[in-house]
């Protein structure tokens, strides 16, 4: 056989070995994210179903505090409600909700009955956790989507990328309102 | 000193640590190689001594890949813990299961006043982590947290494997030298070296056992070096990818200082185990080892490091001064 026809061959199927091992890198890059995204939600979800247990907990102990708990409330039902309505609907009512409740344990620091009931020290450790779990599972998305980034911007995958419809995706940006700071108010309403 | 990412101190951790994996690779087939030519007097020989004494150490590290996890925690008087007994614990590592998406690991407890931990499992499905009860007690949520990322970084950096190969190639190395020295100077050599049938094989042969004898009685030592030197690596990972993890340099650089500046002594650890832990676990000064034997890096490299990627100044003398010297 002629040598410049095997050296050809090879040549091509090296190539085909190569693009299917791009090709696969990208999609399971992009999958990730897809998956990433996944986990947030139950993050989510689980901090809807703590937290009636919480307002019922502290509820007995904060007689003067009633705006607070109705505030934590109204904005868990706008969360679940705008579980439906797509992700920026979503995003904004979460992250109303973590202000409530950011309002919540600031007040609950002046009660040392209700800091040393033990329902109520689970309780917040269960938010707090709960919280930091849905602060890690976006930071882990916004992992997946750098690393599907970068390789996608980068060579080798950069040659295939464009051509076979593998676009950036955007980071999780915090919302304007994450950055104030939580409004607590006292009032005897 | 400069601001640094956690990124560029993941990548120079792992190429260091690489290249002196390497490195013990490159002792370990010359070391075999030349004490096969001074043995056999011909290449193939050589060849198959270097693949005979690589097959002795893999079949050890097979049966430490698969159980040397439990070995461990049972050596370590580890009970096992869950949601009910440690709330707290098991959120914390939950937390960090999260950020870094992997499986949850078995969470274990030491009953010691002593606060370290330790991490150990071949790879993230297969991971458990212990932590003493003085580490609980003294230390808070963000600093817990800080460790318990260190600890699960070694476990997604595939810490325990990466050791595991540099040490059976230095057990490999230390038998390898020790047979062939015994070999030599116990006799068998000198029937050998007459019944050479290369012709200028004798010449040839007899520099090369010369060679062979300086490697064997050199390179176990060197070969210890390198190890030490990855586990220092290693834990100078562990420290930057929990920094990835938890986005908090500060947790971690508080729990560094807090545990190392204790005096208490860690029952259940001993020279065997004192690799694995979060920090050195043997207090007594004349036990312990400084500098290129030392298992962990200095508190005080590792607090700077964490410093850098904040852009904070080194730490200042007086504090620096109680932190010298410890690990």
């Amino acid at each position: 056989m002629d040598p410049l026809l095997i050296v050809v061959i090879v040549i091509v199927i090296v190539a085909v070995v190569v693009f299917i091992a791009l090709y696969n890198g990208l999609v399971q890059k992009r999958l990730r994210i897809d998956e990433a995204f996944a986990q947030i939600e139950v993050q989510l979800k689980r901090r809807h179903d703590l937290i009636p247990n919480l307002v019922n907990a502290v509820k007995g102990y904060m007689g003067f505090e009633q705006k607070v708990l109705t505030d934590v409330t109204n904005a868990r039902a706008a969360a679940v409600a705008a579980g439906g309505q797509g992700p920026t609907q979503q995003a904004a009512a979460e992250n109303a909700l973590t202000g409530t409740l950011r309002s919540l344990f600031a007040v609950v620091e002046n009660y040392p009955e209700l800091k040393a009931n033990e329902n109520v020290l689970a309780l917040q450790e269960q938010l707090t956790t709960t919280e930091n779990q849905i602060s890690f599972s976006r930071q882990h998305y916004n992992a997946t989507v750098l690393d599907y980034n970068t390789n996608i911007q980068t060579f080798p995958s950069v040659l295939i990328a464009g051509i076979l419809g593998f676009i950036k995706r955007d980071f999780f940006d915090a919302e304007p309102e994450a950055e104030t700071v939580p409004n607590v108010d006292l009032s005897l309403s | 000193m400069a601001v640094a990412s956690f990124y560029n101190q993941i990548s120079a951790n792992k190429r260091n640590s690489f290249l002196l994996a390497a490195f013990v690779i490159a002792v370990f087939a010359t070391l075999g190689f030349t004490i096969g030519y001074a043995i056999t007097g011909s290449a193939a020989g050589a060849a198959g001594v270097t693949a005979f004494a690589l097959a002795i150490g893999a079949i050890s590290g097979v049966a430490s890949y698969f159980s040397g996890d439990k070995l461990v925690l049972a050596v370590s008087q580890a009970r096992p813990v869950d949601d009910a007994s440690a709330p707290q614990l098991m959120n914390v590592v939950r937390e960090m299961a999260v950020a870094a998406n992997v499986p949850m690991p078995a969470v274990y407890v030491v009953d010691d006043t002593a606060p370290n931990a330790f991490a150990t499992g071949r790879d993230p499905a297969h991971a458990s982590v212990a932590i003493t009860t003085g580490l609980l007690e003294k230390l808070d949520r963000e600093e817990l947290q800080g460790v318990i990322a260190h600890e699960l970084s070694h476990v997604r950096n595939f810490d325990i494997r990466f050791s595991l190969i540099v040490g059976v190639m230095v057990g490999v190395i230390a038998i390898l030298a020790d047979f062939f020295l015994r070999f030599t100077f116990w006799g068998g050599m000198s029937g050998r070296r007459s019944s050479s049938r290369d012709s200028g094989g004798n010449g040839i042969q007899a520099v090369i056992l010369v060679v062979a004898i300086v490697l064997a009685i050199l390179a176990p030592i060197i070969a210890r070096f390198i190890q030490l030197a990855v586990s220092r690596q290693r834990e100078y990972l562990a420290d930057a990818s929990g920094v990835e993890l938890t986005r908090n340099p500060y947790g971690l650089e508080r729990a560094l200082a807090k545990i190392a500046t204790d005096q208490e002594v860690l029952e259940v650890a001993n020279r065997g185990t004192q690799h694995m832990y979060f920090t050195n676990p043997i207090k007594k000064f004349e036990a312990r080892s400084s500098g290129l034997m030392d298992t962990h890096p200095p508190i005080l490299d590792r607090i700077n490091r964490l410093r850098q990627l904040t852009g904070d100044p080194p730490l200042p003398a007086a504090d620096a001064a109680a932190l010298a010297g410890l690990d």
